[in-house]
């Protein structure tokens, strides 16, 4: 499998329309066998640049190499990835083995060759025994299942995938998240997701590139951009945060204090340049301390409103010195029960939160 | 609701002819009494004439097989309508497509530029080719001002300006059924089977075409059958040197008082609509083709 696999680099690219930039400057490597999203509010540019991968959008400026090779010259056709499209787009007038050999035919492989890939491809995709319906007869889960099966089928060197997911209801899209990933460890191709969803992106990638008004605004692995968000969007788009706008007053070696409001509170880590910081701190990361306890932040407020979430209480609680936080507490072990204009104290450590920069 | 229903059921008559109630028949009467005198009942003349006129039998329709006038005129007919159907479907293609793929603003002016020529008397169009193709018209007079001819063409009163003016005629009956038929189809799908790996043609070839063809067949029909019954013009632009059916029946009725001739021709006609139409039929729904539903 591992000879299937490439690695792809989009260097410097740009994409303008008129005066619009819907890609500004993105510079980016996608490594062999990784399961890549992008992941950006729709105008981000996140589409544009799966479209100049595919060859479908002929960049202003950049270029982009699979492997070493600079391809951007190349037609969709010549570039031999695999794409889904949103929708499908499923030919409508084929059957669905007829689709799925589509690209088989299209590269005159023999018929008895092409036979046993499209079945095995439908194999893939568990969707063997329903060959002969045509698209419309489908699910939208099982026409999400055949554009897999046409788009796996003739080698592709990438598989690019443009919100796929996006039609489908929210219980079979779970479903099919851990489908797509456990198709992406078999064939083991590179995958280049395209969504708007932070919890599809969380919860697949291997690694996560967010943009934003057609510039790359952060990289890594799920877990990194979560918890070490560089910018306050990032926070933001990539799960809830809360957000302490603080001067800094004092500086130590493994982390600061920083005031808001005349309340202080600790931070570990580099302080950043500049007096003035913000503070990204997510609600989960926020506890309820009991009277009497201490901890290195702590701020009282009363509860403004909360909702049950089954597994969760989701509060918000109106402070003094901090604003409105949100703060999501476990459901089976909330200490105080919630209600509107109790009074409760807020704990965090200096370690759950984190400096983020402005933007 | 329920109760009203019920109280019209208990007042209503309770005769019922071909299973539909008195009343029924009475709010349809006006229009089937309408259509059958002046539809049915004339129809129904002209089939009798064909078969009495001279005298009883079959002679007019002998004619069919033993004059060669008659079949020369049925030759050119069939022969001007496959090369008008043609030219009309393929110059309609590619209007249609220009259509689809203009953006929103610039579709409404070609569409007014489509629809246009069909508010103009199609008696004004006819003469404005004349003026055009006739040996001193301005496409001939400008050939002869540039040099590329010495000659002025034979471009008029034959075939080929029939041709011209007709296909003129038919290209907004083609252009709307084919972009019917391509504004339904998912504007993802040629980008998807490029993505696959086909060319443009091949994208073209085995994802547009064949989801087009509702939109082929219906133009076919309809410009076929339109072009089979033309009447002016064919007479204007044949200068009565090319005779096509419908002029013939008109030169044998009102000329030479020939109605046996002329009424078996006009059955032949229609017969060929309804054969067109019959075999059209078993290859595709019509009911869905033009705008039925499913």
């Amino acid at each position: 499998m591992a000879a299937l696999q490439h690695s792809l680099t989009v260097r410097r690219l740009a994409k303008h329309y008129g005066p619009t930039r819907a890609v500004d400057d993105v510079t980016l490597t996608i490594a062999r066998g990784q399961f890549v999203t992008l992941l950006g509010p729709s105008g981000s540019g996140k589409t544009t640049i799966l479209m100049a991968i595919a060859g479908f959008v002929q960049p202003t400026a950049g270029e982009i190499l699979l492997d070493q090779t600079p391809i951007t010259p190349l037609p969709p056709e010549r570039r031999n990835f695999g794409m889904v499209f949103q929708g499908y787009a499923l030919f409508p007038h084929m059957t669905v083995a007829e689709n799925v050999n589509f690209p088989l035919r299209v590269r005159n492989v023999a018929r008895a060759e092409a036979e046993r890939r499209v079945a095995e491809a439908l194999d893939l995709v568990q969707l063997g025994h329903l060959k002969d319906r045509r698209p419309s007869q489908l699910s939208g889960g099982q026409q999400q299942r055949v554009a897999l099966a046409r788009a796996l089928v003739f080698q592709p060197a990438l598989l690019l995938l443009d919100e796929p997911l996006s039609a489908l209801d929210k219980k079979l899209r779970a479903e099919l998240q851990v489908e797509l990933k456990a198709l992406h460890r078999r064939v083991g191709l590179t995958f280049i997701y395209v969504t708007h969803d932070q919890e599809e992106a969380l919860s697949m990638s291997d690694s996560i590139a967010i943009l934003r008004d057609g510039k790359l605004v952060q990289e890594g692995p799920p877990g990194t951009l979560y918890e070490r968000p560089a910018t306050r969007f990032v926070a933001d788009f990539l799960g809830k945060s809360n957000f302490l706008a603080g001067r800094i007053v004092e500086r130590r070696n493994d982390g600061f204090a920083y005031a808001v409001d005349g309340a202080r509170f600790v931070q570990d880590g580099p302080a950043p340049a500049g007096d003035d910081v913000l503070i990204a701190l997510r609600p989960e990361k926020i506890g309820i301390a009991a009277d009497g306890e201490a901890a290195p932040n702590l701020v009282e407020g009363t509860i403004a409103a909360w909702s049950y979430f089954g597994t969760s209480f989701a509060l918000i609680v109106e402070t003094a010195a901090a604003g409105t936080l949100q703060v999501t507490v476990p459901a089976w072990r909330c200490p105080v029960e919630p209600a509107e204009g109790r009074r409760v104290r807020l704990a965090w450590t200096a370690d759950a939160s984190v400096p983020v920069a402005r933007d | 609701m329920a109760t009203l229903a019920a109280a019209l059921s208990r007042t209503a008559p309770q005769t019922r002819i071909l299973g539909a109630s008195f009343s029924w028949w009475l709010l349809i009467a006006p229009a089937v009494i309408l259509m059958l005198a002046f539809y049915a009942f004339p129809l129904a003349e002209v089939l009798w004439i064909s078969f009495t006129e001279p005298e009883p039998g079959f002679g007019n329709y002998e004619r069919l097989l033993t004059s060669p006038a008659l079949q020369r005129v049925w030759m050119t007919t069939l022969r001007i309508c496959t090369i008008t159907t043609a030219i009309t479907l393929v110059a309609g293609y590619v209007v249609a497509y220009a259509l689809v793929s203009a953006p929103p603003r610039m579709q409404r002016w070609m569409f007014v530029c489509v629809l246009l020529p069909l508010w103009i008397s199609v008696l004004v169009r006819a003469f404005a080719w004349v003026t055009l193709l006739r040996s001193q018209g301005v496409v001939n007079e400008a050939l002869l001002g540039i040099g590329l001819i010495d000659q002025p063409l034979r471009l008029i009163w034959n075939e080929f300006g029939i041709a011209v003016g007709m296909v003129h005629y038919m290209i907004p009956y083609a252009v709307l059924p084919l972009y019917a038929s391509m504004r339904d189809i998912d504007p993802r799908l040629v980008p998807a089977a490029r993505g696959l790996g086909a060319t443009r043609i091949e994208a073209f070839r085995r994802v547009f075409l064949p989801l087009t063809l509702p939109g082929i067949v219906a133009a076919t029909v309809l410009v076929f059958i339109f072009s089979l019954g033309f009447y002016v013009t064919p007479a204007i632009l044949g200068g009565g040197r090319t005779l096509m059916v419908a002029e013939y029946i008109k030169l044998q009725i009102l000329d030479l008082i020939r109605w046996g001739v002329g009424t078996m021709m006009a059955s032949t006609l229609l017969v060929a609509v309804v054969v067109v139409l019959a075999i059209f039929a078993r290859v595709v729904d019509f009911r869905r083709l033009f705008g039925g539903r499913h």
